[in-house]
């Protein structure tokens, strides 16, 4: 046997052994999902035994560094990994911006005593990260972003406010882009700061989305104190690193394909509910839109499939997140417009058994955000312009 | 299997981009038409594509062939959609070869697919007999007779109708339009008694015709395939042709984005480069975005030929609804970010469309595949 097969054989084993049973279906919708962190409650044991036993493996994070408590698996034992993960259908012991965004940037810019610090807490689920970027006036245009922080000899000063901060209440640690140097040309200004949500002066407050539930927060800093080792990379700097992790962010969102896709597809869930007559679905117009949905799906789908297989062979073309960002996210959005006409009146209904308390509406009404988080759509468009087609 | 390209595919498309570059750039379209040129396509052209070996290349090797399969093919088409390149590649090579080989006896595949690759034999596929492509709906009518049958009927937009060798007709020997069983396939000669050809000029320069055939006999061989049973080898010959048809669309697409795309870096209005618009830059990356989908949609469906995928007719009816649906979005672009002179027949951007739309209703057009996919699939 190949080490490969050794490495596939014995993480099978592992996987039967230590994934509890009602660990093994998938999230759906982002019901059952762990997400960690000092205050997090458990929704079960197996949980719990989950995200412990897989963090303890470092399997949270399989590719990190094994000095640092990750799994350190190369690609071909990561792609081993997930392939017997979804074989028995387990779900992901833990989700985590400090797995998906600062973890990647602190891997690669951060100082060795920040690595030592940060990681290990990530990779067992022990801190939960939250993303302190947007603010009221820098939205699209991030680089104007007006918080700051101020050189106080042993320690900085952040003031300000952010806005959009995802699970803000619920994270344990922020990290910042505050700026440093108001006389700087805006992208050069500002530095990329670490800070527990505990210290004085730090005020996360949800916002109420149109969907009813609140994933956001404004988050308040009145003379936030951060410590000197506490900045990522060089002061000043900040941007390149904001820069890679956007894209991280991009690709994170376009990878998560389409909400709630489940295993219906939108034709065999228009069939089900509108009823067919010889093979067609009764109503004629929904059914042209169901087919123009699902042949655009189709040939997304084939699309990631293709960069993905490209980037392998070492043919990647680049800044093709950008456009898989773009793309799914409105794709995303007209598949719950679909969706709500296939579904009609009684997905309507707000609070009650009837629509799952509005499971569909309140879904369709958080999908609006898709196409504005982690970059509008048009602000993709002008990265594809710009860094694809050359034009300036 | 990996959504890219081998190095053998790879080579072959890089082959055929500096043959059609040299010896059939959009410039030849011009001149053959201008030129009042009947048949459709450069008569000198065809006989060095099957010198490169192209006639060949479905065409399996105890055959004569190269089996180099549909992915290596539409290479080539895809090339020839970028430089509106017209030759019997369809009709012949891939519609013809196909059929033949699906649903020809053995006798009628040594016959037949050997002298295709060498380039000694051209067919013509007759499907469609009204002004919306739809072969459930087949009514041509052939009747067993004697040691035979009598063709009666009407075939239209028969590709390259007036000069194939060959024609193969799709006819009904049992049941009425709409039935998928009673449908056969015969090859007839084109120059047989009561078969009259009227050529039409398509908006593209090239050749289709009208076939009428006025109580045609033929003998039994003429059958390709079972008699009543020949729809299945139709389908999947038309799968075939439309995940072609997909890949020229892919060429046209393409190029009408680069020469756009280029043209805004170029173009000056209001003292400033038009591609630096923002107006523009956003139409420009939408089109780009879909055109990726595109080139994935297109391997996939051929990938799925090559394979014996049972997928097949479903993956072409999405590949071909996907181009038609981008096809036209980039003719249309074109023009508009083009401005005045994209209108100008001078101007090459303006053959583009007009290779696209008829490239487009062959064999079915977006409706004809969304409507087909979505039977596929249960609703």
């Amino acid at each position: 046997m190949s080490d490969l097969q050794i490495f596939r054989q014995e993480t099978r084993e592992w996987l039967e052994e230590n994934c509890p049973q009602s660990m093994r279906s998938p999230v759906v919708a982002g019901e059952g999902a762990c997400w960690g962190g000092r205050n997090w409650i458990f929704e079960s044991e197996d949980q719990q035994l989950w995200m412990d036993r897989m963090g303890a493996k470092g399997w949270t994070a399989p590719d990190w560094p094994t000095e640092y408590g990750g799994g350190g698996l190369v690609k071909a034992e990561h792609k081993i990994l997930k392939e017997e993960m979804g074989r028995i259908r387990a779900r992901s012991p833990l989700d985590s911006f400090g797995i998906w965004m600062i973890g990647p940037a602190l891997l690669k810019f951060g100082s060795e005593e920040l690595k030592q610090q940060h990681l290990p807490p990530i990779i067992k689920g022990e801190i939960r990260w939250c993303q302190g970027y947007s603010e009221p006036n820098a939205g699209s245009d991030l680089a104007g972003l007006q918080s700051k922080a101020v050189d106080m000899g042993d320690h900085f000063i952040a003031n300000g406010q952010k806005v959009w901060t995802s699970y803000g209440d619920k994270a344990d640690w922020m990290f910042c882009l505050l700026r440093t140097d108001p006389d700087a040309k805006k992208q050069t200004g500002i530095s990329l700061m670490l800070f527990d949500m505990e210290t004085p002066g730090v005020t996360p407050k949800p916002i109420k989305l149109i969907s009813g539930s609140s994933p956001f927060c404004e988050t308040f800093l009145d003379d936030v104190r951060v410590e000197k080792d506490q900045v990522v990379g060089e002061v000043n700097q900040g941007w390149t690193i904001a820069k890679y992790l956007l894209t991280h962010e991009r690709e994170m969102i376009g990878g998560m394909g389409l909400t709630g896709a489940g295993s219906k597809t939108l034709g065999m869930i228009a069939a089900q509910t509108i009823g067919t007559t010889h093979g067609r679905l009764n109503d004629l117009f929904m059914r042209t839109d169901v087919a123009r949905w699902e042949i655009d799906a189709a040939a997304f789908a084939f699309t990631t499939e293709r960069v993905t297989d490209q980037a392998k062979a070492g043919q990647g073309v680049g800044a093709t997140s950008a456009m898989l960002k773009y793309y799914g996210t409105e794709l995303n959005k007209r598949r719950f417009e679909t969706l709500l006409k296939i579904g009609g009146s009684d997905d309507l209904v707000w609070e009650g058994d009837v629509s799952n308390n509005g499971w569909m509406a309140r879904t369709l009404l958080r999908t609006k955000g898709n196409s504005i988080e982690g970059g509008t759509s048009e602000v993709q468009l002008n990265i594809i312009a710009k860094n694809i087609l050359d034009l300036g | 299997m990996a959504l890219v390209l081998n190095e053998e595919q790879q080579m072959l498309k890089e082959s055929a981009q500096g043959f059609l570059a040299e010896h059939a750039p959009v410039s030849e379209l011009r001149t053959q038409r201008d030129a009042g040129n009947k048949t459709g396509y450069s008569s000198t052209l065809w006989p060095q594509m099957v010198n490169m070996g192209w006639a060949a290349i479905l065409v399996p090797e105890e055959y004569g062939g190269l089996a180099f399969g549909h992915v290596g093919m539409a290479q080539i088409v895809e090339q020839s959609g970028r430089t509106l390149t017209a030759s019997p590649l369809l009709s012949t090579a891939i519609l013809g070869v196909t059929a033949i080989n699906l649903a020809g006896s053995e006798e009628q595949k040594t016959e037949l697919l050997g002298a295709i690759a060498g380039g000694e034999l051209t067919i013509a596929l007759a499907v469609d007999e009204k002004t919306h492509h739809d072969p459930m709906q087949i009514a041509m009518s052939a009747e067993r007779k004697g040691e035979g049958y009598v063709i009666n009927g009407e075939k239209r937009f028969v590709v390259d109708g007036s000069t194939a060798d060959i024609l193969i007709v799709a006819t009904r020997t049992a049941g009425s339009p709409g039935d998928m069983k009673g449908i056969s396939l015969f090859l007839v000669n084109r120059n047989t008694l009561g078969i009259n050809v009227d050529q039409t000029q398509m908006i593209d320069g090239r050749s289709a015709a009208i076939v009428t055939f006025t109580d045609v006999e033929v003998g039994l061989d003429a059958l390709l395939g079972e008699q009543d049973r020949g729809f299945r080898a139709l389908s999947a010959t038309l799968d075939a042709g439309n995940a072609h048809l997909a890949a020229e669309l892919l060429g046209i697409a393409q190029e009408s984005f680069d020469r756009t795309l280029q043209y805004m870096k170029e173009r000056k209005q209001f003292g400033a480069l038009i591609g630096s618009f923002q107006a523009l830059q956003h139409r420009a990356a939408h089109w780009w975005s879909e055109i990726e989908l595109c080139k994935s949609v297109v391997l996939k469906s051929l990938q799925a030929l090559d394979d014996g995928d049972v997928k097949s007719p479903a993956l072409a009816s999405i590949a071909k609804a996907k181009l038609c649906e981008v096809a036209e979005l980039s003719t249309n672009e074109a023009i508009q970010i083009h401005g005045g002179i994209g209108m100008t027949d001078e101007y090459e951007i303006g053959f583009f469309i007009k290779r696209a739309r008829p490239a487009q209703m062959l064999y079915g057009d977006y409706n004809y595949h969304a409507n087909r996919f979505a039977l596929l699939s249960g609703y």
